[in-house]
C-alpha cells in the first residue's frame, strides 16, 4: 500500500468515526399546522478564536423540532443583524416573521465565550427579552439549548425542555451475531451521545433519579438480573439488589429518596418500595399474578404499575402506604408501562390496538385514552419534563430507533441512529445544578 | 460452583467440540469429523482434557439420539402453559435429572418481542416457572433447578413476524 492510500483509508477512517457521532439524526414526520413563523440569524463570531458550534443553528434546530416553531430558511433572510442597532423590522415584515433572534458570540478569557442574544416583537418592533451567558467551548451546545429555552418559554408560556438529556439502549450484533449492548446519554437533540455502560448481555429499564445525577438500570451481567445505581458525571456504580428471580423496572420517587422495583425472590414479580439511605425493603403489592413496571405520581402519593390480575396486564394504582390497588385503564386489553406527566393528570402508556403496540396518553381526569403513534412495535413511552413531548421506541426501515411526539399528537419526529437499534429510551428531568 | 457441576461442563463442552461439526451426519462420523478438526484447529489446549473426558459416551444428556439432547420448548402468544407435544420431551429431562440427582439445570424463560420489555421479563418468567413446576412434578428434586428469565431480550430469531416470534417464546433448558 503506498503512502497516498493509506492517507485516503485514514481519511475514510475518521469520517466514518464523524458520521458514527452524528448519532441521532432528528427528521420530522408530521408537520404543524400554525407553527410560530420565527427567524433566527446565524450568529456573528467576535475575535479570532472560532466557537465549535454556531449557536444560532442550534437554536434554530431545537425550536423547529418543537413543531411549535417555523424557523425562516437562513437563505430567505433580507438582512443577517447580528447587534440591536443593525435591525431594521420591516426586512423582517416583509417575510412575514412574528419574531427575530439575533446574537453574537465572543470571546471571554482562554477557552470561554461570552453569548449575547436578542429576542424581538417583529410587529410592534421591540426588544422582548436579551440576556448575555458566560460559557465555554464544550458547554456551547448547552448555552445554546438554554437560550432555546429561554425563547420557548418567552413566546408559549411553558418552560422548555432543550437543555435536557436522553438515556436509551442500543444493540449492535457484529457479523458473527455476538451482541454488545450499550447505555448511552446524549442531549435531548441527539447530539454528545456517550456510553455510560457497556456489556455483552442485556441492559435494561435506564431510569434518571429526580436530580438527573444517577440513572438506575438493570444489568444482566454475570448471567443473572441486578439493579444498579449509577453517577452519571463520575460513572461510579453501585450494586443495589441482586435477589433471586427478577430485579427489574426501577423507577425513583420525585424525593429521590427511594426506589420503587420488582423482585420475584417471593416466587413471582411484585413490586416493593426501597429506602435508599437505609436500604430496607418492603413489599407493597403482594398478588399471584405479575405485577411490575412501577411509576411514582409527581406528588409521589401513589405508583401506577403493570398488571395482569384481572387476565391481560392493564395499569393499576396503589396508595404508597399500600392497601388495595385500584384499576386504571379499562379500554383495550394490553395496557403497560405506564408513567405520568409532571402534571399529574396525563399518563403516557403502550396499549394494543387492532395488534398493534401503540403509544398512548390517558387523560386521568375524564378517562379518555389517545392514541399518538402509528407503529406495530412501539414501546417505552416517556414525558419531556415540561409534558410537551413523549419520547418512545419504534421500528423503521428495520431498525430500532427513537421517536417523539408532542402530547396533542399532531407533531411527531423520529431520531435516528446510524447503526444497530435504539430502545427504551428514557428523558431526563431538569438538571439540577450543585453550587453554581 | 461446585465440582461436580464443574465436571460435568467440562463434559459438556468437550461433548460440544466432538459433536459440534457433525451437522446432521450419523453420530460416529461427527465424532471423527469434530475430533479431526479440533486437532488441527488450535483449540489443542481445550481438547487436553477431552481424552480424560471420552466417558462422555456414557451420558445420554449429549447422545442426539436421545430426547435429552432436545433442550427448547415453545409456548403459544402470551401464554405460558406447556404444550402437549413437549410433554415426552420434559418428561425424559425429569427422569434423567432423578436419576442424577447431581445435575443441576437452569431454566431460561423467553418472550417474543411484542409488548412491553419489563413486563415480558415477567412472562418469560412465568415459562421458566411453568417448566420448573413440571420438572417437580414430575420427581425432581427442586434443589437442582433454577429459573432465568430473559424476556424479549435474547432472541433466538431477529425477524419481525409470526415465524420469528414463534421461535423467540421459548423455554431453554440449560445444563
Amino acid at each position: 500500500m503506498n503512502l497516498q492510500k493509506l492517507f485516503s483509508v485514514l481519511l475514510v477512517m475518521l469520517l466514518s468515526t464523524q458520521l458514527a457521532r452524528a448519532d441521532l439524526t432528528i427528521e420530522i414526520t408530521k408537520g404543524l399546522e400554525g407553527a410560530l413563523p420565527i427567524a433566527i440569524v446565524p450568529f456573528a463570531q467576535l475575535g479570532e478564536q472560532a466557537p465549535p458550534h454556531n449557536v444560532g443553528d442550534i437554536v434554530s434546530a431545537d425550536l423547529a423540532r418543537s413543531g411549535r416553531f417555523k424557523p425562516l430558511p437562513v437563505g430567505d433572510m433580507l438582512a443577517r443583524p447580528s447587534r440591536g442597532d443593525q435591525v431594521d423590522f420591516r426586512d423582517w415584515r416583509a417575510v412575514n416573521v412574528e419574531n427575530l433572534v439575533i446574537g453574537e458570540v465572543e470571546p471571554n478569557g482562554p477557552g470561554g465565550f461570552l453569548v449575547k442574544f436578542r429576542l424581538y416583537d417583529v410587529f410592534r418592533g421591540e426588544q422582548i427579552t436579551g440576556f448575555s451567558i458566560p460559557t465555554t467551548a464544550s458547554d456551547l451546545r448547552a448555552t445554546a439549548h438554554q437560550i432555546a429555552d429561554i425563547i420557548y418559554e418567552t413566546l408559549t408560556g411553558q418552560p422548555g425542555a432543550f437543555n435536557t438529556r436522553i438515556a436509551y439502549i442500543t444493540s449492535i450484533r457484529d457479523q458473527q451475531g455476538a451482541e454488545k449492548i450499550h447505555l448511552k446519554v446524549a442531549d435531548a437533540d441527539g447530539y454528545n451521545p456517550q456510553t455510560i455502560v457497556s456489556s455483552d448481555d442485556p441492559l435494561m429499564s435506564p431510569a434518571w433519579s429526580p436530580d438527573g445525577r444517577k440513572i438506575a438500570y438493570v444489568s444482566f451481567e454475570k448471567s443473572k438480573p441486578s439493579i444498579w445505581v449509577q453517577e452519571v458525571f463520575t460513572g461510579r456504580r453501585e450494586k443495589l439488589t441482586s435477589f433471586k428471580g427478577i430485579n427489574g423496572a426501577p423507577a425513583w420517587s420525585p424525593d429521590g429518596q427511594q426506589l420503587a422495583l420488582t423482585l420475584s425472590k417471593d416466587g413471582n414479580p411484585d413490586i416493593f418500595v426501597m429506602d435508599l439511605r437505609r436500604r430496607s425493603l418492603r413489599p407493597l403489592t403482594r398478588h399471584w399474578a405479575i405485577d411490575t413496571e412501577p411509576a411514582w405520581s409527581p406528588d409521589g402519593k401513589h405508583i401506577v404499575f403493570t398488571s395482569d390480575r384481572g387476565g391481560q396486564p392493564q395499569i393499576y394504582r396503589v396508595s404508597v402506604s399500600g392497601g388495595e390497588p385500584e384499576r386504571v385503564t379499562f379500554e383495550g386489553k394490553y395496557n403497560a408501562r405506564a408513567s405520568y406527566a409532571a402534571d399529574g393528570r396525563y399518563l403516557t402508556m403502550v396499549t394494543r390496538v387492532n395488534g398493534a403496540y401503540r403509544i398512548g396518553s390517558l387523560d386521568t381526569a375524564n378517562g379518555d385514552l389517545r392514541i399518538l403513534s402509528s407503529g406495530s412495535l412501539d414501546e417505552s413511552p416517556s414525558f419531556a419534563p415540561n409534558g410537551s413531548m413523549i419520547i418512545y421506541a419504534t421500528r423503521a426501515n428495520g431498525k430500532g430507533v427513537l421517536a417523539a411526539v408532542s402530547t396533542d399528537g399532531r407533531v411527531r419526529q423520529r431520531l435516528a441512529l446510524q447503526a444497530g437499534d435504539v430502545r427504551e429510551p428514557a428523558w431526563s428531568p431538569y438538571y439540577q445544578q450543585q453550587g453554581k | 460452583m461446585n465440582t461436580t457441576r464443574l465436571a460435568w461442563l467440562a463434559i459438556a463442552a468437550a461433548a460440544l467440540i466432538l459433536t459440534g461439526c457433525s451437522g446432521t451426519g450419523t453420530r460416529d462420523d461427527g465424532g471423527a469429523a469434530g475430533g479431526a478438526q479440533v486437532v488441527e484447529g488450535g483449540a489443542g489446549a481445550q481438547t487436553a482434557g477431552v481424552g480424560g473426558a471420552g466417558a462422555w459416551t456414557g451420558s445420554p444428556l449429549d447422545d442426539p439420539n436421545s430426547m435429552l439432547s432436545t433442550r427448547k420448548v415453545y409456548f403459544d402468544f402470551d401464554q405460558s402453559e406447556i404444550l402437549p407435544e413437549y410433554v415426552p420431551v420434559l418428561r425424559a429431562h425429569a427422569e434423567y435429572l432423578s436419576a442424577n440427582r447431581l445435575v443441576n439445570v437452569t431454566i431460561e424463560g423467553h418472550c417474543d418481542e411484542r409488548g412491553s420489555r419489563e413486563y415480558n421479563i415477567g412472562l418469560g418468567e412465568r415459562r421458566a416457572s411453568a417448566v420448573q413446576r413440571f420438572l417437580e412434578a414430575e420427581g425432581v428434586d427442586s434443589a437442582q433447578i433454577s429459573t432465568l428469565s430473559y424476556g424479549e431480550e435474547r432472541p433466538e430469531a431477529l425477524g419481525h413476524d409470526e415465524s420469528a416470534w414463534s421461535q423467540n417464546r421459548r423455554g431453554v433448558l440449560v445444563y
